[in-house]
């Protein structure tokens, strides 16, 4: 048999790996030897691909071991290393160095065609080009959206004014750009070809500079898709089907999330691109638009009523991620679950700062998923609870999504904590949440508020808790 | 558009490819439940390496004298390489949380 057969078989075998993969991801006991089956997918493509004939080239292995075994071990570290509340960024990180690869692989490609060592059809130029352009937003936009969860860089610090329509202005000169090079074929030269690639570059960063705080999880799906898509667009460029295959999945994964996470918080994805609801959070007092009054709990009357409940529904948001809670809560939990309490947790699907991220918190808390409550199931659960404690949630939980029409989140799904029997709200002050509204669910009868950090109070409750 | 129309003739199976691919990747992934997103998106960003094999395929069809492919050949495969296997380690760790957990 020949070697090119032998390869050609390699490659169809981890196009089947990856989707075989993806499918047995789709569920938490298969999920585990679903990457499993993916990553060997990927190293049987390795493989092949460092014995498929060529017809052209010197080969230059000691290039390719080296990138290999250079990458291979800093990816490992990195992923060994890395803390789960770091997930969103090490994500980010991901995304935009697949993004980079694509932009190298289309540049050298056009260089080969442009100094004449190569020829390209007007599709190849117009592959290439299309490498440069997504994965160019892939990079600079990842790296952008990992300076911002690492809260390096604020979330509108470099915003300019009528940012939206700058964006598309940038986005139609870009693509002027390269209409032009591929009209004018190989004439243009590889300096256009740079240019455009610059201008791609400059676009990620615009693209996510307005976008930030509770919309974080939209663009790092969004960014994920575009990593994908880059791939399958450097894989057009060598006609490579299992580069195809692989890019096109994340390409429709990412998309997925992208739509689900948009629909979690009842918005277009247009309307979180150009910026969202515009103001941040100012409430001042702790007065209500009708001049209600919040009313407070203290520490040791909220550790008495939640030792001596039957249920207790935990609803975490974005807070208790920043405030890196989530041990403290399970400490709460065990001390709950010692003296007979049924603790649940209910996740809204925006928590955290990435799709899943709340999840993947409480489990490495060593909170045991069948706990961790879905949209539904909480909202069912949260009829027959004693008390929901919300810890650092404010939209998620936010009555006006069903019953007023003004509010700019109404139609949004939401966590109808209020159907338990009581609510208490653990919370830094009465600011109001990312969209900068006012929550009725403060005023609520049953809502009792703890002020405080959220790792702060839910420490104290567990050494109250300990002292009943 | 006569670019166009040779373009699809000339890539008509690809293009079959990437629409199949794009239908069977929305049916595998759609129903995945919330537990799951981020080793999903974790598990998808390391397939999201396979651009390491166009970067293997770039320097191996360099001249060994050409350092500008070279060099940036090998920037590509690095990046490639740290996504592939960061992505897929840093998932397999998630996942093993989740499963320790069950057992409980």
């Amino acid at each position: 048999m020949d070697i090119k057969f032998l390869t050609d078989i390699g490659f169809l075998i981890g196009s089947v790996g990856f989707v075989w993969g993806l499918k047995l991801l789709s569920s938490p006991d298969s999920a585990r030897r679903g990457n499993a089956i993916a990553s060997v997918g990927m190293a049987v493509a390795i493989i092949s691909i460092l014995f498929a004939p060529l017809d052209k080239g010197d080969n230059n292995y000691l290039w390719v071991i080296a990138g290999l075994a250079i990458g291979g071990v800093v990816g490992y570290l990195m992923a060994m290393k890395v803390k789960m509340t770091a997930m969103p960024q090490m994500v980010s990180i991901f995304n935009g160095l697949g993004g980079a690869c694509a932009v190298l692989i289309g540049m050298v490609e056009l260089r080969h065609f442009y100094t004449g060592a190569t020829s390209m059809t007007g599709g190849q130029i117009a592959i290439s080009l299309s490498a440069l352009l997504i994965g160019g937003i892939a990079f600079t936009g990842s790296m952008l959206a990992w300076f911002k969860l690492e809260e390096w860089l604020k979330d509108n610090a470099l915003v300019l004014p009528r940012h939206s329509i700058f964006n598309l202005v940038l986005l139609a000169v870009i693509l002027a750009v390269g209409v032009y090079v591929y009209i004018q074929d190989v004439e243009a030269g590889i300096g256009l070809a740079a240019v455009f690639m610059l201008l791609s570059l400059a676009y990620g960063v615009s693209f996510v500079v307005p976008i930030g705080g509770a919309d974080m999880p939209v663009v790092i799906s969004l960014l994920n898709s575009f990593s994908g898509l880059s791939a399958a667009s450097a894989g057009l460029i060598y006609g490579n089907n299992f580069m195809l295959v692989g890019g096109i999945l994340v390409g429709a994964s990412g998309t997925i999330l992208t739509i689900l996470m948009c629909n979690a918080m009842n918005r277009s994805l247009m309307n979180v691109l150009i910026g969202g609801f515009g103001g941040g959070g100012t409430g001042p007092a702790k007065k209500g638009a009708d001049g209600l009054v919040a009313k407070e709990v203290s520490l040791n009357d909220a550790a008495i009523q939640l030792y001596y409940s039957s249920s207790v529904v935990i609803v975490p948001g974005y807070g208790l991620a920043v405030a890196q809670a989530q041990k403290v809560c399970k400490e709460i939990d065990d001390l709950l679950e010692s003296n007979g309490v049924e603790v649940k947790y209910a996740i809204h699907p925006v928590a955290g700062r990435m799709p899943g991220h709340m999840n993947v918190l409480l489990a490495e808390a060593d909170v045991p998923y069948p706990k961790l409550l879905d949209l539904e199931d909480a909202n069912n659960a949260l009829k027959n609870t004693d008390i929901a404690v919300i810890v650092g949630a404010n939209d998620v939980v936010n009555p006006a999504a069903l019953d007023d029409p003004g509010s700019p989140i109404y139609g949004m799904p939401v966590l109808r904590v209020w159907d338990a029997k009581n609510v208490i709200v653990l919370k830094r002050s009465m600011r109001s949440g990312y969209a900068g509204i006012e929550n009725p669910l403060f005023f609520h009868e049953r809502t009792r508020m703890l002020f405080g950090d959220a790792k702060d109070s839910l420490s104290k409750l567990v050494s109250e808790i300990k002292s009943l | 558009m006569d670019g166009f129309i040779q373009f699809f003739e000339e890539y008509q199976l690809l293009i079959y490819l990437l629409v199949f691919t794009v239908i069977l990747g929305f049916e595998v992934i759609s129903k995945v439940p919330t537990v799951l997103h981020t080793p999903l998106m974790s598990g998808a960003n390391a397939i999201s390496g396979v651009v390491v094999i166009g970067g293997i395929l770039l320097v191996r069809q360099a001249e060994s004298g050409d350092y500008f492919s070279l060099g940036l050949g090998l920037f590509g495969i690095i990046m490639g390489m740290v996504n592939a296997t960061g992505g897929f380690a840093v998932t397999d760790r998630m996942l093993e949380m989740f499963k320790k957990k069950k057992k409980k």
